[in-house]
């Protein structure tokens, strides 16, 4: 498949309002949609299959919909552009190379669920990008493809972009809720939910970058061409990040029709495991999800052919680790951002988190115990659904699947004392070398 | 008449008096930046003033360097909420200083694709060339090392933001040209991301 949202990214002027509107048909979606009603919109979107990119994987149509119509309040789109699960890296290449792809989005978005405003929250660390995003919406505004009467159609619609500080919690959809009023980035307890009451108690549909920079391929191309491109209930264009222990990480645009195998080994995307190792495991959708083995790796990356294989595609963020892979220091490594990251407003994920990441860190030490691996399994198992939001399942599944897959080498750990993996090998290698 | 003793409730009874760290000198905005504020309070409802502490506090880091006990309370009186839920949010990110930090700050990401690129070795030289630990500040003020988690770069890893710039692919050997790039050039040698969009003006 050639790549659609990606496809100009490294062209010089590709990020321009100009190259957009010649090379894109720009804003052209967003003069469609004006002309037909919001439910038309929603019908489009659902009949498309378009499923959220942020990690859930829950129809974009089906969230719209359920956005409370009969509210007296106002309502909101709210981007998640926050992009914090390990691995991920996709969002700031459509923010940065592709703006009025989602600034388009974000508008058609508000008109279909009868939004003025869209708040586009980026993380902190994205202010080069931000920037770029700020000067787009400046320069759509400037040419009234947002704003007040959008192509004389009476519809309003602001974008504006509010900047996180530093905080994994804040890609939780209702944590970015509070962070984006002014609070500290902790989730609420649902229900309610952010289409009854989100931002500022209105009815509110957070969705992420990747999308709504789809949206607007769906107005233009229909909802049967999208939801061709890819399986069943997987349509679309996929945007997938690799990184780790690969010969050219980075961003690949693809059908979910791909094999998670392609995705890695072939030339065309990742070239396979760097230095002539050999591959040991996949972590396929960012570091909250099950661990895969090179055995599984013959599965469409599609959210359901993921899920079919024991694990979730998430963000698409794939990390590739070879054989020089110590598990314990993986897992100790997931759990020190874990526990860095945990918002501390429910009990078993501030605890318990702290707790594995101790216990991880006796085991790498050479301190451990033969009962504390049992131990790791059963504090990850009592966070596990014992929290408001995913953080804490996504906060133990690093250490449950690490133990289930190679339980052999926390043994070895405690009973040798240091690693049996050729870790001094990663250490003598130059850093950066891809 | 109560079978209880008289007991005082005037100015003699003992009040928390919870004073804020660091509170530093009297903080205002610049006019510029106070002007700033008002751009962008006006996004957010009116009833939501609050919305802006995010910007409010990155513009006070901005012209200060750090977030001080005045400067909370300034941003609070602006916004209208308390001393308090202004130093909640200061205390809960990340990216806010209580402290006064380097000329730049290098943040080294360490999270796992960056980790399993050698970012602990990263780290090691540069608290090597600075003479310092991560968490501190060079003898001359010019540089913070501080270690930090995922940055969202992990294609080009490991990753290393100064101030609000990422320097890709960092390794031991081109630690020591970053910062001496930084010493002569300053600012002006700070790179973004390999994909950064060349905006003018």
């Amino acid at each position: 498949m050639e790549p659609l949202i990606t496809q100009f990214v490294r062209e010089p002027n590709g990020f321009t309002l100009d190259h957009y509107l010649q090379k894109q048909h720009g804003y052209e979606a967003l003069r469609t949609a004006l002309t037909q009603t919001p439910d038309q919109i929603i019908e489009l979107v659902k009949a498309s299959g378009l499923r959220g990119r942020g990690g859930a994987g829950f129809p974009t149509g089906m969230k719209w919909q359920f956005v409370d119509k009969k509210s007296a309040k106002p309502r909101y789109i709210v981007c998640n552009a926050d992009e914090s699960e390990p691995g991920t890296f996709k969002d700031h290449v459509i923010m940065e190379r592709n703006p009025h792809l989602l600034i388009e989005g974000c508008a058609i978005g508000c008109y279909a669920i009868g939004a003025k405003v869209a708040y586009i929250y980026i993380r902190g660390e994205f202010y080069h990008v931000q920037r770029v995003l700020e000067r787009a919406i400046d320069e759509a505004r400037a040419k009234g493809y947002i704003g007040k009467n959008i192509f004389g159609s009476g519809f309003d619609c602001e974008v504006y972009v509010h900047r996180g500080a530093g905080a994994y919690e804040a890609g939780e959809e209702t944590a970015l809720l509070e962070s984006l009023e002014g609070k500290r980035a902790q989730p609420r307890n649902k229900p309610p939910f952010p289409a009854v009451a989100g931002l500022y108690g209105c009815p509110t549909a957070v969705n992420n970058v990747e999308t709504l920079s789809n949206v607007p391929l769906i107005v233009n191309k229909g909802a049967e061409w999208f939801a061709a491109l890819g399986p069943e209930k997987n349509g679309g264009p996929k945007l997938y990040c690799v990184s780790g222990h690969v010969k050219k990480p980075g961003v690949f645009e693809a059908s979910m029709n791909i094999t998670l195998r392609e995705l890695i080994e072939s030339d065309q995307f990742a070239g396979g495991v760097r230095d002539g190792r050999t591959l040991k495991a996949v972590i396929p959708g960012g570091s909250s999800v099950p661990i895969l083995l090179p055995d599984q790796l013959d599965v469409q990356a599609s959210f359901d052919g993921v899920a079919k294989a024991g694990s979730l595609l998430g963000s698409a963020a794939i990390i590739v680790l070879d054989d020089t892979t110590c598990m314990v220091w993986l897992a100790q490594n997931l759990l020190h951002f874990y526990k860095h990251e945990s918002c501390g407003k429910c009990t078993p994920c501030r605890e318990g988190t702290d707790w594995l990441f101790k216990l991880l860190s006796k085991i790498e030490n050479g301190q451990g115990q033969m009962r504390d691996i049992d131990l790791l399994n059963s504090i990850a198992g009592n966070i596990t659904g014992k929290t408001l939001c995913a953080f804490g399942d996504a906060a133990s599944t690093p250490v449950l699947t690490t133990i289930k897959n190679f339980r052999h080498e926390f043994e070895a750990h405690v009973r040798e004392g240091r690693c049996t993996v050729p870790a001094a090998w990663r250490a003598s290698q130059p850093v950066g070398a891809h | 008449m109560s079978f209880h003793p008289p007991m005082a409730y005037d100015a003699t009874f003992q009040r928390s008096k919870r004073t804020l760290a660091e509170p530093g000198e009297p903080f205002t905005y610049t006019a510029e930046n106070r002007a700033k504020l008002d751009e962008i309070v006006a996004r957010y409802p009116a009833e939501q003033r609050r919305s802006a502490v995010l910007p409010a506090l990155y513009l006070v880091q901005y012209q200060q360097g750090y977030i001080t006990g005045h400067a909370m309370e300034y941003v609070a009186g602006l916004l209208g909420i308390t001393p308090a839920d202004v130093e909640d949010v200061v205390s809960y990110y990340t990216m806010f200083y209580t402290k006064p930090v380097g000329k730049f700050v290098l943040s080294v990401c360490r999270t796992l694709s960056c980790a399993i690129n050698g970012a602990e070795r990263v780290v090691h030289e540069l608290c090597h060339q600075l003479h310092v630990k991560p968490g501190e500040t060079d003898a001359t003020g010019t540089f913070t090392v501080l270690e930090v988690e995922c940055l969202g770069a992990c294609d080009k890893a490991p990753v290393i933001m100064v101030n609000d710039a990422w320097h890709e692919k960092q390794s031991p050997d081109t630690v020591k040209q970053l910062l001496d790039d930084l010493r002569a050039k300053g600012e002006s040698s700070l790179t973004d991301c390999h994909m950064a969009a060349k905006v003018k003006g």
